[in-house]
């Protein structure tokens, strides 16, 4: 019995705020129409109205009026001009209206009219269903410096439940305070800005501690300035705190496409001894077949999934072109591999450059990848870098899979360490080589894969990353694949976090400096056998 | 004397005479006078093959930085020229025009001195060489070999490559240092300038040809070459190869530095572009192409090469990367000795048509160490068996 | 056959510092002896090469090295040259009492040892000729050798060795066109050339005919009393030609130390090795 009771109640309760009665539809579409009127008092009269039946109805008609897009039609109701899709819709329901109710009369507004209507248009705002409206009105309420806004804001509040809502009108709140008379708000209002390391209020709370005209600090409570101070030193080392995590995860995602880049280099060099310096326009390659499966599928959200494997075999299959017929004639050289290697990097960006041009071309985040995480006020993890390190975990998880559990990585493994035995106990050499080289240029298609969510994509992508992705191979050690996957975190995290301290250019020197000396003393790398040194 | 006959045959001195008259003599008189800076640029491209010939070739040490040194003199001789002419530039400043522009106030304390033209001459081969030194003693003695020598020098010049394109540094950004007007004095567009400069390039081609001549044939370059070949050999002979290696590279890095600073007064303009890792690798084809360990095939083919650049470059612009490129695989592939070599086995053939009788070896036995080591170089290029990393 | 005088080398430049170690002399050194490898051990990656080696070497002696494969002799010869640093364990030189595992190969070269390695390594680009000038006992630094030039003494020392190892015709020949065993010849002699005093000789007969052999076994003989001759060697004919003494190794440890005919009754060696 009490539970129906209940029921009843909360549903009529709900009924009513949801559904306002044909009463309040008639009250509402009558001053939406008396700003319609030629006469500016009228107009402030129907938007006060406006404001005391409190219904977030008479936004999108509010919104119009202060855009101009507010239309008289010729039988008296005011109409909203959409100027997107070019039509005349209803203030209300937002229908199109048909036939136009011609001639139509262009409202006008004045200053006067603005200065009752904004105020007007926040509380509603505030009291909208939609929490990304409320929210933006918080924020947006925070910044002026509108009389009224305490009020609404604490109205507001009241009836909020959203938290982050709550948060956002909470800062308002404060930031009003601040410029309250009375010394214990404002005291209030500083913890509330501490707590919260917004720096927007940054700019403010230097000001209360500077010097005004008269040569003392703007605040006058020795109190209060000294909560201010805290409250800005708080603030900074949010910040601080929340860009060190940003370069973090930058740090993170470069690292992941320095590791696609050189696990498939740590493989080929590991086993052919073949140092490929045409590995970068694997990563370019990878990169430009997403670029093509995006176009060919017309943008759809699924083409990611396509052009995976498309990039993985497109550039595998290069690489075993490349290393049937060139690479394998010169094993045994090294130093002219590199040069063989260098001058087919040439020919490979000569021709993606005369089939796609030139310039640089953009590959647009499908959309369950785009935006981010946020953690933090100020601190949002984009999903595509979130992803990307992802990505390369799987795939390397992937890659030790094959060489450490498969037929095919035990009979690479054998060929790297003993290929005169291998090919004695009939392990087919020539073809793992081919194969592993189509592997390593694979592995690094995915990078590209993984760089085309991350930023452009242009011809010479590959050549800022073969440098990089080398001094990888060189630290990790060649052939040990957690070798390669420490180095390439170390340096992908040391790179950004030196970045912003001393510039991108500082980063790559110290890196250099770094490798060289650390080669001193561990000439194998991080994680290489320890033998005998062959003469 | 032996010593001189050790570095060339009678014959060799006199086709080394004739040359040397026919370049530094005669090319500038009867070169049209357009054509002047452009010859000089070849024999500067010249004495950058000799030094990356000497590295590569005959110490083994593939290079992917030289292009640094060759900047770095070349910057040198810039400083001077953009100090030479203070007070003369769009500002009307004692500072060069980039820095007025970047709003700075005092010149920056490693431009000073370079007013001075013995100063910067001085300072053109000091400061790549006494980088090279520093560099050159880390990465030897670390044991780094091979390529990861290699890689190790890219990542050098790359990084300085950055360095220099940012404005912060003072060397004129990406834009580097250009609107050169006077060379001690004298105007770098009047012909007789550019004759000078010219004939000083040829003199100092032909000086760093018989200086390396000298060097690749008295026992300190058959250590070279020895070290190139079994390292871990020579270092049981008692030879300190880490000092060796590092001589040479050293000397290199100068000569380049050399090469550079007589470059930028005769093409007017020197920035970041011209240290790039591209650069170097080009250098490193040119001596390819030519023959590596023979010194004359390293100038021969920076000529050829350098010149194929500038011909097509004009005619099918477009062709010319794809063309680098299939030089590139064509010459490791097919042409491990390069031209030189190339010619010498086909002597070789001729010679051992005409000796179809002898049951012999058809090789000719070298009647002289000299030859023997030119002999030795030819097939030290492609050596029968592998080097030890 | 006349050694040429040894003359000290002065590097100043070693690739690692050079502590003469001002230890006292060791329990039981004798001034006689040329060579002493004390408590050697060495490790690779968990693989026990050698362990706690003791043996020494008189000045003048020839010694022959055995052991089955994998016994470390090679190793053994790594860590003296320099070429594998030791885990623990010293080898010391003569009365220099220089502990040789704290220098670098290049400076045990110039102090004296020279090793013959069991592929044959010489300079391939270089004339037979020039292996042996390349090789010379002398001042082997940057400087001297831009400006050096052979003296009379040189040229005929080098001559006398060529026309020892049987390569005087084959002077100007390229080193890399030689036959094996004649490779094997130049590179003893340029083991000659190095002057060294002690010679560490790893299996120097491997491809010979009988006739060459004899010739190595005779000049192995004549080199010992002036220097200080180790040989590692499989050839048990050749072995009991030429040794004195004999070491045996086994799995990184000496099985027995002694003269060859006590070595060839010993029990030990003769279920590990011999065989014969």
């Amino acid at each position: 019995m009490l539970t129906s009771v209940i029921v009843a109640v909360t549903g009529a309760v709900a009924w009513s705020t949801a559904h306002a009665g044909p009463l309040e539809d008639a009250a509402l579409q009558a001053a939406i129409d008396g700003l319609g009127s030629s006469a500016d008092d009228k107009i402030t009269e129907s938007v006060t109205k406006l404001g005391a039946l409190d219904d977030p109805r008479a936004i999108p008609a509010l919104d119009a009026l202060g855009d101009e897009r507010l239309r008289l039609g010729a039988d008296g109701h005011a109409y909203v001009w959409d100027s997107k899709t070019r039509d005349l819709r209803n203030a209300v329901t937002g229908q199109v209206v048909t036939p136009e109710p011609r001639p139509l009369k262009e409202v006008e507004v004045s200053n006067e009219i603005r200065r009752v209507a904004d105020p007007v248009m926040a509380q509603l705002k505030l009291g909208s269903p939609d929490t990304a409206v409320r929210l933006a009105a918080a924020k947006e309420l925070s910044n002026g410096g509108d009389a009224q806004a305490p009020v609404l804001l604490h109205r507001a509040l009241e009836r909020e439940h959203d938290g982050k809502v709550r948060e956002a009108l909470t800062l308002a709140i404060a930031r009003v305070d601040l410029s309250s008379a009375d010394p214990n708000a404002r005291l209030g209002a500083l913890e509330v800005i501490r707590k919260s390391g917004d720096d927007d209020f940054l700019s403010t709370l230097q000001q209360m501690l500077s010097p005004g005209d008269n040569g003392q600090p703007r605040e006058p409570d020795a109190q209060v300035r000294a909560a201010a101070a805290r409250a800005r030193d708080g603030i900074v080392s949010h910040q601080r705190m929340v860009g060190f995590a940003g370069d973090l995860l930058h740090g993170l995602s470069l690292a992941s496409v320095l590791l696609f880049a050189a696990l498939g280099l740590a493989i080929t060099f590991g086993l052919l001894g073949v140092i490929n310096m045409a590995h970068g326009e694997m990563l370019m390659l990878g990169a430009y077949a997403t670029y093509t499966v995006q176009t060919i599928m017309h943008g759809s959200r699924f083409y990611l999934f396509v052009a995976i494997p498309v990039a993985f075999l497109a550039t595998a299959l290069v690489g075993v072109l490349l290393e049937r017929t060139i690479i394998r004639h010169l094993y045994k050289r090294p130093l002219e591999t590199l040069l063989a290697t260098w001058g087919i990097s040439l020919g490979l960006i000569q021709v993606v450059r005369t089939v796609f041009g030139a310039q640089n071309v953009s590959v647009a985040n499908p959309d369950w990848l785009s935006g981010g995480l946020e953690i933090a006020h100020g601190l949002v993890l984009p999903w595509a870098r979130i992803a990307v390190v992802g990505f390369v975990v799987v795939v390397s998880a992937a890659v030790w899979f094959v060489l450490q559990r498969s037929r095919f990585g035990l009979e690479v493994r054998a060929v790297t360490q003993n290929r005169a035995m291998a090919a004695s106990i009939g392990i087919p050499t020539k073809r793992v080589d081919a194969l592993v080289f189509g592997l390593g240029s694979g592995i690094a298609g995915l990078g590209g894969v993984a760089l085309s969510q991350l930023g452009n994509v242009g011809p010479e992508l590959g050549q800022s990353y073969i440098i990089d992705s080398f001094m990888v191979v060189v630290l990790g050690g060649v052939g040990r694949l957690a070798g390669a996957v420490a180095a390439a975190l170390g340096l992908g995290v040391v790179n950004k976090l030196i970045e912003p301290l001393a510039g991108a250019v500082a980063g790559k020197i110290v890196v250099l400096v770094f490798i060289i000396l650390f080669i001193q003393r561990r000439p194998q790398g991080l994680f290489a056998i320890k033998g005998r040194v062959e003469a | 004397m032996e010593r001189l006959r050790e570095m060339h045959s009678p014959r060799a001195w006199m086709f080394l005479g004739v040359a040397a008259l026919l370049i530094v003599v005669v090319a500038p008189l009867v070169a049209p006078v357009y054509m002047v800076p452009l010859l000089g640029k070849f024999l500067c491209f010249g004495i950058a093959a000799l030094a990356m010939d000497l590295v590569w070739g005959y110490a083994g040490i593939l290079s992917l930085g030289h292009a640094l040194f060759f900047a770095m003199g070349g910057y040198g001789m810039g400083m001077y020229l953009m100090r030479s002419i203070a007070g003369e530039g769009v500002y009307r400043s004692e500072l060069p025009d980039f820095m007025v522009f970047l709003d700075w106030k005092t010149l920056p304390w490693y431009w000073h001195g370079f007013q001075s033209f013995p100063f910067a001459a001085v300072m053109s081969l000091a400061a790549p060489g006494i980088l090279a030194f520093v560099f050159g003693w880390f990465m030897f003695r670390s044991r780094i070999r091979g390529v990861y020598l290699s890689i190790v020098t890219q990542a050098l010049t790359y990084a300085a490559t950055l360095f220099f394109f940012q404005n912060a540094a003072g060397f004129g950004g990406n834009n580097g240092l250009t609107d050169f007007k006077r060379l001690l004095g004298a105007s770098l567009h009047d012909p007789g300038t550019r004759k000078t400069l010219y004939v000083a390039s040829a003199i100092a081609l032909f000086g760093t040809y018989l200086l390396c001549r000298f060097v690749v044939t008295s026992r300190l370059g058959r250590v070279v070459t020895a070290v190139r070949d079994a390292e871990l050999k020579s270092r049981f002979c008692g030879y300190n190869s880490t000092n060796y290696k590092l001589f040479i590279w050293t000397l290199s890095a100068v000569l380049c530095a050399l090469a550079g600073a007589l470059y930028v007064p005769q093409v007017g303009i020197i920035n970041p572009s011209e240290m790039q890792p591209s650069n170097s690798i080009e250098m490193a084809i040119w001596v390819a192409v030519g023959g590596r360990a023979t010194l004359f095939g390293a100038v021969l083919g920076a000529w050829l090469v350098n010149g194929g650049k500038s011909w097509l470059t004009a005619a099918l612009p477009s062709a010319w990367l794809y063309v680098l490129g299939a030089l590139f695989v064509a010459v490791t592939l097919f042409l491990p000795d390069g031209l030189v070599g190339l010619s010498a086995r086909i002597k070789a053939k001729l010679v051992a048509r005409a000796n179809a009788k002898n049951t012999t070896s058809a090789r000719t036995v070298p009647s002289t160490p000299t030859e023997a080591s030119v002999a030795s170089a030819a097939v030290a290029a492609h050596p029968p068996a592998p080097p030890p990393t | 056959m006349s050694a040429l005088p040894v003359i000290p080398m002065q590097d100043p430049q070693d690739d690692r510092p050079t502590p003469i170690s001002h230890l006292p002399i060791p329990e039981g050194a004798k001034p006689s002896l040329a060579l002493w490898v004390e408590n050697l051990s060495v490790s690779f990656d968990g693989f026990k090469a050698l362990t706690d080696v003791t043996l020494t070497l008189e000045k003048g002696e020839l010694r022959c090295l055995i052991g089955p494969n994998g016994a470390g002799k090679t190793t053994l010869m790594d860590c003296i040259t320099g070429k594998t640093r030791p885990d623990s364990g010293a080898v010391y030189l003569e009365n220099r009492l220089t502990d040789l595992t704290r220098l670098s190969e290049v400076r045990i070269a110039q102090l004296g040892i020279g090793r013959k390695f069991q592929r044959p390594t010489v300079f391939q680009g270089h004339s037979v000729y020039e292996n042996c000038e390349l090789a010379l006992k002398g001042n082997k630094g940057v400087f001297h050798t831009l400006f050096a030039r052979l003296t009379a003494a040189e040229r005929t020392r080098i001559d006398e060795i060529l026309e020892l190892i049987g390569l005087k015709d084959h002077a100007k020949r390229q080193a890399g066109l030689l036959a094996h065993g004649q490779k094997q010849w130049l590179e003893i002699g340029m083991l000659l050339a190095q002057s060294p005093s002690v010679l560490l000789v790893d299996e120097p007969i491997a491809g010979m005919t009988h006739a060459e052999t004899e010739r190595t076994a005779e000049l192995l003989r004549s080199l010992a009393g002036d220097h200080t001759v180790v040989v590692v060697e499989h050839d048990m004919e050749f072995v009991r030609s030429i040794a004195k003494k004999v070491t045996v190794l086994h799995q990184g440890k000496v099985l027995a130390d002694g003269p060859m005919a006590q070595i060839q009754r010993d029990p030990r060696v003769i279920e590990v090795y011999l065989g014969d």
